[in-house]
């Protein structure tokens, strides 16, 4: 891997954004990097954006990733996938969910919500390594609408992995146990089962 | 053991280890978790105080009674505390006393950005500037240390993304302090502020900072990192960090302590390279300084003073100023999105500030708002009648001030339960006292909202959990000589709107109080039902999108004559407020269905 690896979450405030960054700083710090992890709370309540930084690596400077240096880009809903794809380094890995979470300016004035179309061809110009996921499909079909964001990080991780980003030092076990460790114990077993769907997306 | 610890996370922890013993704060965005954190460990008094003035005197009564003591706050805060604060660095304390201040650069949650290290130069006190999770911990536990030795307190100066980011930390035991109380000081000399007393106190607080100064010198948060000497770079905070990802090679001198600063240290440095740049976020504070000693320096003719910095807005602004070969220059992808539908911070749904805010609009009256939920009033055409918002407490005195000026209009004043008690009651009195005809609304959600439903005076529960006293609105009101008061539950539309016409028609103070859980506390959220829209009925009005409710959608289906989009309600977001269905000309939207009263429905 280069010095770092930079990951730009970004979501609806609702969407567990937070808690996938919460997990993912704690894998890279199980796994002996250097982690940080910076995000705005306040006035991010229900349906606001969200937008969370974690970086790996052997040294970590600042917490926030400089706009062009994003190597990872999660994007929780489509929208806000393309309100911060100016961020990302040319050829970024991105997954992006299908998830659409309608914001009240379109109620509110004239403007519409982007298309599918729209949303792939900008995405397209920015990387050609993207990755679309109906996560929220797939977390109905698990029974619980609100473990979309473990399956994204199942997915990441196995992106993560095919790619070599990283020094082959994450197991499997790293990435599970710190799921165990983050969500209510009565949830565990379910957040296993969408972390290991995820893993199964191509 | 080594955690993952937020900035706020760290310095709850290290107050902790230093053995802090009662703390005081007012939630601030980014300042809260410090206090929500502190609370958790044993043997700690921790509490919400009313506002920050009140939390920094609890903490210097503490730090006089010989127990360290601190208070923590957002940087608008300290402006509120300013007072307390400056006379306790005249007297100093009998422990330990730290103020914690969290600036907030770029507004993320704040209605400006002032750079309070100026408030430790102007009380002639230590301020310490953390650049990470440990060094928030480190510099936490040195501060008593600094604040016993110098008799001063000492201003440990936050930023947002500081207090915000995680990283690891390696965690300490407490530190072992004696238990018992000691005397309270008999020293009026030192602890009573009348002229006689204080004019002695002021040259030993120039005395003392002069002996900060020099022990700044050593100081060990105060370090250089030798690298080329054709850049040197001074630095502080989270800009260290910045500083350091983008200048590998330079020489970066990082001040821990921003004041009082060490003299000799940087005319070294400064001797020592070529070229002398400070990277540092808001004012150029370190930069005139350094200017004052005679030393050629840049700093802001390179790097912006308004907003935050991050890595890129350091590297671009270094490669203009060519202090980094243009080839250092990070490319950007080429996308266009285009314009794209903003998703500004809205009233959630379920809100019960909503139905105040949509009959004020109606009503066509201008508003001041205050801080809070609430100043975020209805984000569309014509429904935002908030006019005016400046801080904490401001909006009653604002509209007092706009009536005696000979307004015509009726002025109204919007305030939350937690805001009212913070600053808004002696605005209220004055109302009373001089006599204007301002109309009041305190909208009392039950809870301290923005920043994450902190308990309050008036919830009934303090900060570590106790049942206590919980002080109603309605008899503090008429206590302070308001005639005309009325308190209603937040979603009775109808009696709103009567309650505020006759008010607004009224030549003498008034207050409404509007009185409803917030729907995202367990006692709003056990009631959500969520409603449906009876697509056969709507027309596509969109009367119910001017509410502007994230459950409330705009449907794919057009209406037959008007060709306008239906609505359509998200079940998953709705939570039964019935704003909507009030407004309904058409009967359009479900009420809830009628319920036994225990469950919540209203008929």
């Amino acid at each position: 891997m280069n010095n770092t690896i930079n990951f730009l979450l970004v979501g609806v405030g609702g969407q567990g954004t937070i808690l996938a960054s919460d997990l993912l700083v704690n894998v890279g710090l199980a796994a002996g990097y250097q982690a940080k992890q910076a995000e705005v709370h306040g006035m991010s309540q229900r349906g606001g954006s969200v937008v969370s930084h974690v970086r790996w690596g052997k040294v970590v400077y600042s917490p926030l990733i400089g706009a062009g240096e994003v190597d990872v880009y999660l994007a929780f809903e489509k929208l806000e996938a393309l309100r911060h794809l100016n961020k990302v380094r040319p050829e970024a890995l991105a997954l992006v969910s299908l998830e659409m979470i309608m914001p009240v300016s379109l109620t509110t004035s004239d403007q519409s919500y982007p298309g599918d179309a729209q949303v792939r061809a900008a995405v397209a110009k920015a990387t050609s390594r993207a990755i679309y996921i109906d996560a929220a499909g797939m977390a109905a079909g698990l029974g619980n609408p609100r473990v979309a964001n473990v399956i994204m990080l199942g997915a990441l991780s196995k992106a993560i992995e095919e790619q070599s980003l990283t020094d082959g030092r994450l197991s499997l076990d790293t990435w599970l146990k710190a799921v165990t460790e983050r969500v209510p114990a009565r949830y565990v077993e379910l957040n296993q089962k969408a972390f290991l769907a995820g893993r199964e997306i191509s | 053991m080594i955690k993952m610890l937020s900035g706020n996370e760290a310095v709850a922890r290290g107050s902790w280890e230093a053995g802090v013993a009662v703390a005081s704060a007012y939630p601030g965005t980014p300042s809260t978790e410090i206090l929500e954190n502190l609370a958790r460990y044993p043997n700690v008094y921790a509490e919400w105080a009313p506002n920050e003035k009140v939390a920094v005197d609890v903490a210097i009564g503490a730090a006089y009674a010989g127990k360290r003591a601190m208070a923590a706050m957002k940087h608008v805060g300290l402006n509120v505390a300013a007072d307390s604060f400056m006379y306790a660095a005249l007297t100093g304390a009998e422990a330990g006393l730290v103020i914690i201040s969290a600036d907030d650069p770029q507004m993320h949650s704040s209605q400006n950005e002032q750079d309070n290290r100026t408030f430790a130069k102007f009380a002639r006190v230590p301020c310490l500037e953390p650049s990470d999770s440990q060094e928030a911990k480190d510099m936490t536990i040195a501060a008593f240390g600094l604040s016993e030795r110098f008799d001063a307190p000492v201003l440990l100066r936050l930023t947002t993304r500081i207090c915000h980011s995680s990283g690891a930390v390696e965690l300490g035991e407490r530190i072992d302090l004696p238990a018992q109380v000691k005397k309270y000081p008999r020293n009026q000399a030192k602890y009573v502020m009348v002229p006689a007393n204080a004019l002695p106190r002021h040259p030993l607080v120039e005395q003392r900072q002069k002996a900060i100064a020099e022990m700044a010198e050593t100081f060990p948060y105060n370090r250089i990192e030798r690298g080329d000497r054709s850049l040197g770079i001074i630095t502080n905070g989270v800009a260290y960090q910045y500083a350091r990802e983008v200048f590998p090679t330079a020489s970066i001198l990082r001040l821990g302590m921003t004041w009082p600063l060490p003299e000799k240290m940087i005319r070294q440095f400064a001797a020592s390279v070529e070229r002398l740049v400070v990277v540092e976020e808001l004012d150029p504070f370190i930069e005139e300084a350094v200017r004052l000693m005679g030393i050629a320096v840049e700093g802001k003719s390179i790097f912006p003073i308004v907003g935050e910095l991050d890595p890129r807005l350091v590297r671009e602004s270094a490669v203009n100023a060519g202090l980094l070969p243009v080839s250092a220059h990070v490319p950007l992808p080429n996308v266009d999105t285009g314009p794209l539908p903003a998703r500004p911070p809205v009233l959630c749904p379920g809100c019960p500030h909503r139905s105040t805010f949509y009959i004020l609009s109606k009503l066509k009256v201008p508003v001041n708002g205050d801080i809070g939920c609430y100043g975020l009033g209805l984000p569309t055409p014509g429904g935002n009648v908030v006019l005016t918002i400046g801080c904490m407490g401001a909006g009653i005195g604002v509209a007092h001030g706009a009536a005696k000026a000979g307004s015509t209009e009726h002025h109204v004043a919007v305030v939350g339960d937690s805001t009212f008690f913070h600053t808004g009651i002696p605005a209220l009195i004055n109302v009373v006292y001089n006599r204007a005809p301002v109309v009041t609304v305190i909208l009392d959600n039950r809870i301290t909202g923005m920043t994450g439903h902190q308990e309050n005076p008036g919830t009934g529960r303090t900060l570590q959990g106790q049942e206590t006293f919980e002080i109603e609105f309605e008899p503090l009101v008429r206590a302070l000589g308001v005639k005309h008061v009325k308190t209603v539950e937040a979603f009775e539309m109808d009696e709103i709107e009567a309650t505020l016409k006759e008010y607004i028609k009224l030549d003498e103070p008034s207050v409404l109080i509007t009185r409803e859980p917030c729907a995202l506390l367990p006692e709003g959220r056990i009631k959500w039902l969520p409603l449906a829209v009876i697509a056969e009925k709507c027309n596509g009005c969109a009367l119910c999108f001017r509410v502007a409710c994230p459950a409330i959608l705009k449907s794919e289906e057009l209406d037959e004559h008007y060709q306008r989009p239906k609505a359509l309600i998200d079940a998953s977001l709705c939570t039964g407020c019935e704003v909507c269905a009030q407004i309904c000309p058409r009967d359009a939207i479900t009420f809830r269905p009628v319920q036994d009263p225990v469950e919540g429905g209203r008929p």
